[in-house]
């Protein structure tokens, strides 16, 4: 098993390096607008350089120049060295903007997951234990339409419909207009207040896939020999479906849930950046149409990182929750 | 058992019943003894059974027409943009009747402010002299409300209700003034100022004598608002008559033949008339609602939205089937290869497809289409290189999916046989093995259609994917960033959200449908 952790992790790191080296080139070969910007804001001021001198010197300024090679070597060392860069945008170290944003990101993501779960799992059982019936094809087209709809469609539907017509919520951003002034509690309690919608959007665009996973699963055991034995021995369907069967269909479920634990710390970048919620998604989402090459770098690394972490807790977990798989 | 029999043998019966009326008899090698499907017909009928997939091949026949055909038949362009007329109304003119004396000055320091208010007070009490600061002054009246100042037996100033007011922008001298004053006083037609004769008519009109007009004599003041604008004599005179009558608009044809309307406002406060010139003014027929020419309104520049929505299903759909199949041949091709010759190939191809799962996609589509912003990258072009990005990104799922198949087709026997007749590697692949991973690819690329068109339209609507002049279903939603919109102009995205949700659901729907047909383990 130790074995065949550190084997995984040495291939991630592999990986990780060349999705950084393939994301670090086509940063550098895209045109930096961030720096050009600012030149360009330089040289317009009386009596200033021109153009091209300040965008010599601004890409010394700002380590871009050199080559792209040395540059991505350099790049490597100070990551390893634990040194993530200054944000351009954010003009404060890469790190810090990445603490602040986080945890809402976090904390958003979780709860959504956690509703997700006990929304999804349920119905899939039930969609798979009646298979064919009505409820399951209205199950099913749910879980097809969660999946089908746009995120900014959904999300815009909602805030017509509760924060303009019946006006629960407000349209934009984490805290309210008098966030200020108001207690501990009340602070907390404005804070949930913005995050309804966002958390709703999230569950409804997120839940489908994993709804039809528990389905198919389901319907996978059912049809095994071990349920027909249970069945066969007269015990209750009830007894069958949710001690039997329930449980060989939690394997898959707890590999894949555990699987996207990383992925709630990426944040939601589209919903986030739709609701102006101040998480890790929307200060990347603006970063990147700022081009702030080191932020941007970092989340893309980062959202890789997470990616590789979740696809190895899957297959560990695979492991550890199912006794007959044997991984070498 | 006994009930079984009985079934058994009704079945016979009655499939006896419906037999042909007519007793032929089939050999057992006789083709037309059992109805033979081909296993395509096969999937088409199990497809065909499934009322949900059926459902969502009509939805997405439906927006095949909608997008390709409706183009075709929608009397507009996606591009043409419509107009409204609308009136504005905006300051022209002001119209001052004056009811004080003012003062025309010759002389500086002996007409000053102070001995202005010295004349008023005694043209008031009608003395004819006054002293003022050790300096003594005549008063002469020429006529009513019209004075002249003289010390010394010079002339000063004038003083008078009426104002000579120049029609060009030069100034007037004072004898000019003066004798304009004179000449109008003592009604007559010409008088003679710096040397030049002048002509004046009953108005108060005074022209060169090449018939120029140089100034008029009016208690009216006329000024424009703008700048750059000249009032014709004709205009002041219409419009000096509206105001004497009391009229609160009237119409003027100005020398191009433009009629226009002018609103009359009297300002008590500053006592003065403000002219207001209503024009006819073309403007883009913006948010304009539903209507019987526009079934979905207009959008934000004025285009029919119906169109719009048309066109954009076109985009939309166009660049999900471009996508998919680049996607498809880079997948098939890598992934055919990997699982086909296995060994190093296969390692090398699987950690690209690594790498490839792990790039995360849509941020790299932000940067990328945030680059393309700076660049300044034409519309066009745009379209081209998203669905290039999308298609090189996406292949590593099918890529991994072919393999897999792969993987287990080649070990079954057929491949063996095929071996074994000394099929060529390349036709052993394209003929025998992708075939087989067809129903799998199928599936595939159908759901992953969806999610390309929703991956597009997330994009576009993000303002980072299709760009004007081309629509497509996210940009044209892209108007819901303004609140306004949202609040107020449902017509503008609610519809091509729905066709967006319908497009997407729809081939879900039928990628599901066909996975169940393809598969044969199906019970139904």
């Amino acid at each position: 098993m130790r074995k065949y952790i550190i084997k995984r992790l040495l291939q991630s790191i592999v990986i990780l390096f060349f999705v950084a080296f393939i994301v670090y080139v086509l940063m550098r070969c895209l045109p930096t607008s961030y720096i050009e910007a600012i030149a360009r804001e330089k040289s317009m001021q009386p009596g200033s350089k021109s153009y091209e001198e300040w965008m010599a010197q601004l890409s010394v300024t700002y380590g871009m120049d050199g080559s792209i090679l040395s540059g991505f070597i350099k790049w490597v060392f100070s990551y390893l060295k634990g040194d993530f860069g200054d944000s351009w945008k954010w003009t404060v170290p890469v790190i810090t903007k990445f603490q602040d944003t986080v945890w809402i990101s976090f904390v958003m993501g979780f709860i959504a997951f956690i509703i997700e779960l006990i929304i999804a799992i349920p119905l899939g059982i039930i969609a798979a234990t009646k298979q064919y019936s009505k409820a399951d094809y209205t199950i099913s087209v749910i879980a097809l339409a969660g999946i089908s709809l746009p995120t900014f469609f959904f999300a815009s539907l909602l805030k017509l419909l509760f924060s303009v017509k019946l006006g629960w919520f407000d349209l934009f951003g984490l805290v309210g207009r008098n966030y200020d002034q108001l207690s501990a509690f009340g602070q907390i309690m404005d804070k949930a207040n913005h995050l309804v919608l966002p958390i709703i959007t999230l569950v409804v665009v997120s839940m489908g896939s994993l709804m039809r996973y528990t389905r198919t699963n389901m319907l996978e055991v059912l049809n095994a020999d071990y349920i027909r034995t249970a069945r066969a021995k007269g015990l209750s369907e009830k007894k069958v479906i949710y001690h039997h069967a329930f449980r060989n269909t939690l394997i898959p479920i707890v590999t894949i849930v555990g699987g996207s634990l990383p992925g709630l710390f990426a944040g939601a970048l589209i919903t986030e950046t739709l609701y102006a919620i101040p998480g890790i998604g929307y200060a990347s989402y603006q970063s990147m149409i700022a081009g702030d090459i080191p932020f941007s770098m970092f989340y893309l690394v980062f959202i890789a990182v997470l990616t590789l972490l979740g696809n190895l807790i899957a297959d560990i977990l695979y492991a550890v929750v199912d006794p007959r798989v044997r991984i070498a | 058992m006994a009930d079984l029999k009985d079934k058994l043998e009704n079945q016979i019966e009655s499939s006896k019943a419906n037999e042909p009326a007519e007793n032929e008899e089939y050999s057992l090698s006789d083709d037309r003894r059992v109805k033979v499907l081909s296993p395509g017909q096969l999937v088409a009928k199990r497809f065909f059974r499934n009322r949900l997939a059926v459902t969502g091949m009509v939805v997405l026949i439906i927006m095949f027409l909608f997008s390709y055909l409706g183009g075709i038949i929608s009397p507009y362009r996606q591009d043409q943009k419509f107009y409204r007329t609308d009136y504005q109304s905006k300051d022209y003119a002001g119209v001052i009747h004056n009811e004080e004396y003012r003062y025309t000055v010759a002389d500086k320091d002996l007409f000053k402010s102070s001995v202005q208010a010295q004349a008023l007070m005694n043209i008031i009490k009608e003395n004819d002299k006054f002293d003022y600061n050790g300096v003594s002054y005549t008063l002469e009246k020429l006529a009513d409300e019209l004075y002249t100042v003289s010390s010394g037996g010079k002339i000063v100033g004038i003083a008078s209700k009426e104002l000579v007011t120049p029609s060009t922008t030069d100034k007037l001298s004072f004898d000019f003034t003066l004798n304009a004053y004179r000449a109008k006083a003592e009604k007559k037609d010409s008088f003679e100022a710096d040397g030049i004769s002048f002509k004046i008519d009953q108005d108060g009109i005074i022209t060169a004598a090449d018939g120029t007009e140089i100034a008029y004599i009016s208690s009216y003041i006329v000024r424009a608002v703008m700048g750059d604008v000249f009032f014709s004599r004709e205009y002041k005179e219409e419009l000096i008559a509206a105001v004497e009558s009391g009229a609160d608009s009237f119409e003027y044809k100005d020398e191009n033949g433009e009629t226009f309307d002018y609103k009359l406002q009297y300002d008590a406060a500053n006592k003065l008339w403000n002219v207001k010139q209503t024009k006819e003014t073309k403007i883009f027929d913006t948010y304009s609602a539903p209507s019987k020419e526009h079934w979905l309104g207009t959008d934000r520049n004025g285009m029919d939205m119906l169109t719009r929505l048309m066109y954009g299903g076109r985009v939309s759909l166009m660049i999900g089937f471009i996508v998919v199949l680049i996607e498809g041949l880079l997948g098939v091709i890598l992934g055919g290869i990997a699982g086909y010759f296995g060994g190093w190939v296969d390692g090398l191809i699987m950690r690209m497809v690594d790498v490839f799962y792990c790039i995360p996609s849509l941020p790299l589509f932000i940067i990328l289409g945030a680059a393309m912003d700076a660049a300044g990258v034409p519309s066009m072009l745009r379209m081209v290189y998203l669905m290039l990005i999308l298609g090189f990104l996406g292949w590593a799922g099918v890529a991994r999916l072919v393999r897999g198949q792969i993987l287990s087709l080649r070990e079954q026997e057929f491949m063996t046989a095929t071996e074994a007749s000394g099929i060529a590697p390349s036709r052993r692949i394209f003929k025998h093995l992708i075939p087989n991973v067809m129903p799998q690819l199928i599936v595939f690329l159908t759901m992953s259609l969806g999610s390309t068109i929703i991956m597009e339209a997330t994009l576009s609507f993000l303002g980072l994917g299709v760009r004007f002049p081309f629509a497509s279903w996210g940009n044209i939603i892209n108007d819901v960033n303004d609140t306004f919109v949202l609040t107020n102009y449902w017509f503008i995205w609610i519809p091509a959200g729905v066709l967006l949700l319908l497009t997407v659901l729809a081939f879900n729907i039928v990628g599901d449908g066909l996975r169940d047909a393809f598969d044969p383990k199906m019970k139904r």
